[in-house]
């Protein structure tokens, strides 16, 4: 099994929630994080005090998938997510150690 | 949550003292039918009483939801609760201490300097059994009992506004005692003087020779903002920056609140200054104009020097601006015309945008939320500019001689020596005040606690569980 972080544009979620789904995963974790790397931030000015807001308002995407479909899946994602804009995110792959489904106790691929 | 309960709370309660109104005032008008004939006081108008009470009830909003919104929206999320605090708690304190010894030091007897104690804890004020009848005291057409809950609502906002400038890092306790004893020593005797015929108050023989003449002051130029804004920057001061100001971001954590705050602080105005013409008469609806003018320029004319100097309008601009110009026209209420309201409101805008921002920036003082930059400093303007505009077409107050620049007055000197001697009342005492206080209790929290926020250091809540 493999572990799929994808950290995308805010407003991208909803289309890579669908394209998700045609490819056959049917549960997703999503955190609001915020971040950057080479999008540049904006400059707010309150009563004459400006600040640089670096961070931007992105959405994080954890999903668990079989380590063979991992390829067919990061390149949906990619599809669904960009926009050719710098800030359009990034996805990180890891090796999973074990999964297990809290109802039932099943483990690895079943839990999945 | 916590603070939109707290926001519901004082809207109920301002709906509360409107509801009991309209009740009272059906009963006031059948008493007065039967007794017509009997009456030998000046009978209840009860159109002034109406206006007066219902005036009395928008200043309370003022300061909570209005100030507390205003001013909590432009903290940050660890301190929200801790402002909003100071604004609920100050209605609570500062209306016992009206009841038991504010109003009297305010408005009792006759003095040149403090007030009597004539309507100590509210005798002469609250209705007594008099020749076999409850007989109300009476204050020209209205209730005493009217007019002091109309002045008490000023007692409570005037250092409700101070709090502008120690945001994020007073020690509770210690505002609780220096606003106690700021209400009785700048506060009451200010109000005597300026309204109670004493040596500031326009006309008065106290004040022929140290006020020059005396000012005019229609609903609290000098008593309320020149007051409490110039006590604000010996606040910012003496308590000195908030621990990282200058390197770290702290923007408004909800500018919603903001926005929100300034239209109640608009609305609630009116009652604010066309309630201080004490009548539901012709000065009420002038004084009601000017406002909305004076809002609505100063709005205008910060926005606008946003949009040129920067390029964007913003929305704390044009809130900034309309509290600017409200500011500014107090003093001025009742005694100028609508046109020059405008005039009035500009000039607020354009000045105290430099103020919050130029002036403040060079001199490198932290007054947080720019009470001294608004209050301060509109105040003053506004004091002064009455003396410019102000005309006996609007309200006679000399026996038909001139009183503005405008018309060749020249009570412009009254105004000034009134500004004058607020600035110096209110720099002396608050500075004694914060002194003694700060070696006796201590000014500001230690950093742990400001850096962890108000709302949990002083209050043990959060304002925000989302989680």
């Amino acid at each position: 099994m493999q572990k799929i972080e994808a950290i995308i544009r805010d407003f991208k979620i909803e289309v890579v929630k669908d394209a998700l789904a045609t490819q056959g995963v049917r549960g997703l974790t999503v955190t609001e994080v915020r971040g950057f790397g080479r999008q540049k931030g904006h400059t707010e000015t309150y009563r004459g005090a400006e600040y640089e807001v670096e961070f931007m308002p992105k959405i994080k995407i954890e999903i668990v998938v079989p380590a063979e479909r991992t390829q067919a899946i990061v390149d949906t994602i990619i599809q669904a997510a960009k926009t050719g804009q710098t800030g359009d995110g990034k996805i990180f792959v890891s090796d999973l150690a074990e999964a297990i489904r809290i109802r039932t106790g099943e483990t690895g691929k079943d839990a999945i | 949550m916590r603070t939109l309960v707290r926001i519901g709370l004082a809207l109920w309660m301002a709906g509360w003292i409107l509801a009991v109104t309209a009740m009272a005032e059906v009963t006031e008008s059948e008493e007065l039918g039967a007794a017509a004939a009997e009456e030998v006081e000046p009978a209840i108008d009860t159109g002034d009483n109406a206006w007066m009470l219902t005036s009395s009830a928008l200043v309370l909003m003022m300061t909570a939801p209005g100030l507390a919104l205003f001013y909590g929206g432009l903290v940050r999320k660890k301190n929200v609760l801790g402002l909003m605090m100071q604004c609920v708690f100050l209605m609570g304190l500062m209306t016992i201490i009206w009841a038991l010894w504010g109003y009297t030091l305010s408005f009792g007897g006759d003095g040149a300097w403090i007030g009597s104690d004539e309507f100590l804890c509210m005798q002469n004020v609250q209705s007594q059994w008099k020749d076999g009848a409850p007989d109300v005291p009476m204050e020209g057409t209205i209730p005493r009992l009217t007019h002091m809950l109309f002045q008490g609502m000023f007692f409570i906002i005037t250092p409700a506004l101070i709090c502008g400038a120690f945001a994020e890092r007073m020690k509770f306790s210690t505002m609780v005692v220096f606003m106690i004893l700021w209400g009785t020593l700048v506060y009451c005797p200010l109000c005597h003087w300026v309204w109670d015929g004493g040596i500031l108050a326009f006309g008065s023989s106290s004040a022929s020779s140290i006020g020059r003449g005396g000012a005019l002051d229609f609903a609290g130029g000098t008593v309320v903002h020149i007051s409490s804004g110039v006590s604000a920057l010996i606040c910012a001061l003496l308590i000195g920056k908030r621990l990282g100001f200058g390197s770290e971001p702290m923007p408004p954590h909800n500018m919603t609140y903001t926005a929100i705050g300034a239209a109640m602080l608009w609305v609630g105005w009116f009652g604010f200054n066309a309630g201080s013409a004490l009548a539901a008469d012709g000065i009420a609806a002038s004084a009601f104009a000017v406002t909305h003018f004076g809002a609505a320029a100063g709005a205008l004319a910060w926005a606008a020097m946003e949009w040129i100097k920067r390029g964007k309008p913003s929305v704390l601009g044009a809130c900034s601006g309309l509290v600017a110009g409200l500011v500014c026209v107090t003093p001025a209420a009742g005694f100028v015309q609508p046109m020059s309201g405008i005039i009035m409101g500009l000039a607020a805008g354009v000045v105290c945008f430099f103020a919050c921002t130029t002036i403040k920036n060079k001199f490198g003082y932290d007054d947080s939320l720019d009470a001294f930059g608004v209050h301060g400093m509109g105040g003053t303007l506004g004091a002064v500019l009455t003396g410019v505009f102000a005309t006996r077409a609007v309200s006679d107050m000399a026996d038909g001689a001139p009183l503005g620049l405008i018309e060749g007055g020249t009570i412009i000197t009254g105004q000034i020596a009134a500004v004058a001697i607020t600035w110096v009342l209110a720099v002396v005492v608050t500075f004694i005040l914060l002194k003694v206080l700060d070696v006796t209790m201590g000014l500001r929290v230690p950093e742990s606690e400001e850096i962890e926020g108000l709302d949990l250091s002083q209050h043990g809540e959060e304002g925000y569980i989302f989680i």
